[in-house]
């Protein structure tokens, strides 16, 4: 117990270890990357042997934490938003098994992009598979809802899913912790197969325990601590807030609300204050960080039109992270005054660092390339290597998901395209394009894979990476002709050789695997710091 | 008391430590404090930057409110100039005055001087020659930080607190190496001060 200054991805995790927790289990991907780093890094969680390590991606991370819950115990399960496509087989079926010990998944939605291929709202998914959502609207709120969310999820038999944003991931403020709870032992569900065995006949008794458990879900919303209605006297107006957009409503009336406000925390959504608010007020403002989730829930959930305002009819850009600002504009507040940002001032955007082994792979590759002008492509994936889209590279043509650059290279190469050239790093080989690599080798399809091998998880700060050291015995084991699986060191120096090697697998008309290794440079000096 | 701060830089410069510092410093005045910042890709090199909220009274958004910063804090002299709609008409610019160049269009220095020129309170140094004359350039970051202490809100003892508390694990002679550099920034920052 005591007072901290926490991310609000550290209070998250503190409050999981506080909260008896057993296990986590995760993929990288930011902004959700340091709740794990946090256990990892945490002494007690190591005293008390909490699981930690990071696994191959979210779908082998969530099933395994719930094999962990089938047995008893707490675990937490932690991704970015997309990672929750990923993972989303076992996540719809987890709702229709439920859970024997507490379950809270963390979904870490990055509205505005800062570090994502898109901004969808996982609260979108939440309500597709059914089960009690949190989000809380600061660091403390965070903190409290991991804390007590264990028993939520045991005492109702169903997993969470909490969804934070980029601003709560990564903003630190005051967190209070509370005392410390035991792990759980080593139990079974008593009625474990009529749970687990989605089997049709057991699968449906299991849905439609599913849509009678929405009832105490919905009770439980109602009685939450995390959904507070604020009265207010001008009732012209009503304004329903989720999450961390309760701040920026707060941040435009520091002196307290003049319209009555109702600050939604937990899901599904809560009937009766609702009611209250659209029987009260004339009109109602949503105020939501992300998708127009709630805004159009509320049409017809109670029967009757309502006067709505938010994204929808452009009160709030439709795209984007809120702010402040936005929020203030939507409530007619008065502009205060502001320097503009001098004409002089340029883009400065991220760059593959100076010495990093991707930059000799793109510059090999475009050398190659030359003597295929229009007629190569080459599609690539989700890591520090997606800068080769950038100058002076512009070597790739795609970053779609984790994985695609295999499949769709395999995919333009049955089109007709030659030579179809894949660029993916090792953990995302890993994650993902291993099984693509599998559909290749069957069909034999004539691509180039070029595996650059960094020996770790770069941009999300240099985690392990689930293949090091074996990426040429996977290659193999999954079918690749052992004389095309070439290894090759990225550096100046060998230009020559690098090239030789992408000219000959190019021309090979089956599959060929090249794997430049060289570690990241910034994983390497945190790993060996100069000393002064 | 209430202060806004931006901090802004390029990736990898080290603007979080910086914030770490003033944020053990106001958790040791009893301050609230929300302190919102990026990571992932545009660590890269890329524009960074990290918005400070320091006061006495609970804070509610983790985002400055345009124009109500009290302080630009750049470690960076043309990334100061970028967040410039967040600063209060009568808030300060402190920043490192010489560019981080990796891009190919950067304007030319004599144009940014000149944008800083125009605002009414700045405050620029070159840190990092003062970093080198004690003796490191590692501490340039504490040399700005202290060149920013005026401005701040919180007594210079409790940054001082901060500094110890940041760099206590690295030993005793990088504590009083940062708390050199520390006072040798609050005492550039006084003499260059302008107004």
């Amino acid at each position: 117990m005591g007072k901290h200054l926490f991310l609000g991805d550290e209070a998250i995790a503190q409050a999981a270890i506080d909260a008896g927790l057993s296990g986590v289990y995760a993929y990288p991907g930011t902004p959700s990357t340091e709740i794990t780093e946090y256990i990892q890094n945490a002494t007690e969680a190591k005293e008390k042997n909490i699981r930690s390590k990071w696994c191959v991606n979210e779908k082998t991370a969530m099933e395994a934490a719930l094999g962990m819950c089938y047995a008893g115990k707490r675990a937490l399960c932690c991704m970015k938003h997309v990672g929750l496509n990923v993972a989303a087989d076992c996540f719809m079926n987890a709702a229709m098994s439920g859970v024997h010990g507490g379950l809270i998944i963390v979904t870490a939605d990055d509205p505005s992009m800062h570090s994502s291929q898109n901004e969808q709202d996982n609260r979108v998914l939440g309500n597709f598979a059914m089960i009690p959502m949190l989000e809380p609207s600061c660091q403390q709120e965070a903190y409290d809802m991991v804390y007590n969310g264990f028993e939520l999820s045991e005492k109702t038999g169903y997993p969470l899913l909490l969804r934070i944003t980029t601003r709560m991931a990564h903003s630190r403020a005051t967190v209070e912790t509370r005392r410390k709870k035991e792990q759980n032992r080593l139990s079974f569900p008593q009625d474990g197969k009529q749970r687990f065995i989605l089997l049709p006949g057991i699968a449906r008794q299991r849905f439609k325990a599913l849509l009678k458990a929405q009832e105490t879900f919905t009770r439980e919303s109602e009685v939450s601590p995390y959904n507070v209605y604020f009265d207010a006297p001008d009732k012209r107006l009503g304004i329903i807030t989720t999450g961390i957009a309760f701040n920026y409503l707060s941040e435009n009336y520091p002196e307290g609300f003049e319209h009555p406000v109702l600050k939604i925390g937990q899901y599904p959504l809560p009937r009766k204050p609702i009611e209250r608010l659209a029987n009260a007020c004339g009109e109602i403002l949503v105020l939501e960080e992300g998708f127009p989730v709630v805004e159009e829930q509320l049409k017809g959930f109670l029967g009757r039109g309502l006067i709505l305002h938010g994204r929808l009819d452009q009160t709030l850009p439709r795209d984007g992270e809120l702010t402040p600002d936005s929020v203030g504009r939507a409530l007619g507040k008065s502009i205060v005054a502001y320097y503009d940002v001098p004409e002089i001032v340029k883009q400065r955007p991220p760059a593959l660092c100076a010495g990093c082994g991707h930059r000799d792979v793109y510059e090999a590759l475009n050398e190659v390339l030359k003597s295929y002008p229009d007629t190569a492509k080459v599609f690539s994936d989700i890591g520090c290597y997606t800068l080769g889209a950038l100058p002076p590279f512009h070597s790739i043509e795609s970053c779609i998901d984790m994985g695609a650059s295999i499949t769709m290279a395999k995919g333009a190469a049955e089109a007709g395209v030659f030579p179809a050239i894949c660029v993916i790093g090792d953990s995302t080989f890993t994650h993902s394009g291993m099984t693509g690599l599998l559909d290749c080798v069957n069909e034999q399809t004539p691509v180039t894979i070029i595996i650059s091998d960094n020996e770790t998880t770069a941009m999300t700060g240099g985690q392990n990476s689930a293949g090091t050291g074996r990426l040429e015995s996977i290659c193999r084991g999954l079918g690749v002709a052992e004389e095309h699986v070439r290894v090759m060191i990225p550096l100046k120096k060998n230009y020559e050789e690098m090239k030789g090697i992408l000219r000959e697998e190019i021309a090979y008309k089956g599959v060929s695997v090249v794997i430049p290794r060289r570690a990241c440079i910034q994983t390497l000096k945190r790993k060996h710091p100069v000393r002064k | 008391m209430k202060t806004d701060l931006i901090l802004a830089g390029v990736g990898g410069q080290g603007i979080l430590t910086i914030a770490a510092i003033i944020g053990q410093a106001a958790l040791l005045e009893g301050l609230y404090m929300k302190q919102a910042e990026v990571h992932g890709m545009s660590q890269r090199g890329g524009d960074v930057q990290s918005n400070l909220r320091l006061s006495d009274r609970p804070i509610a958004s983790d985002l400055i409110p345009r124009g109500q910063a009290e302080l630009i804090l750049a470690l960076e002299p043309m990334e100061s100039l970028r967040y410039l709609p967040f600063l209060k008409q009568d808030g300060w610019v402190v920043t490192h005055s010489q560019p981080y160049l990796n891009i190919p269009n950067y304007p030319a220095p004599e144009q940014v001087n000149e944008e800083l020129r125009k605002l009414p309170r700045t405050v620029a140094l070159d840190v990092e020659k003062i970093a080198k004359d004690l003796g490191s350039a590692q501490v340039a970051n504490t040399v700005m930080l202290g060149a920013a202490t005026p401005f701040l809100g919180i007594g210079y003892h409790r940054i001082e607190n901060g500094v110890e508390r940041i760099f206590r694990g690295k030993g005793e002679a990088i504590v009083r190496l940062n708390l050199q550099a520390l006072r040798a920034g609050a005492d550039a920052a006084q003499a260059h001060r302008n107004p």
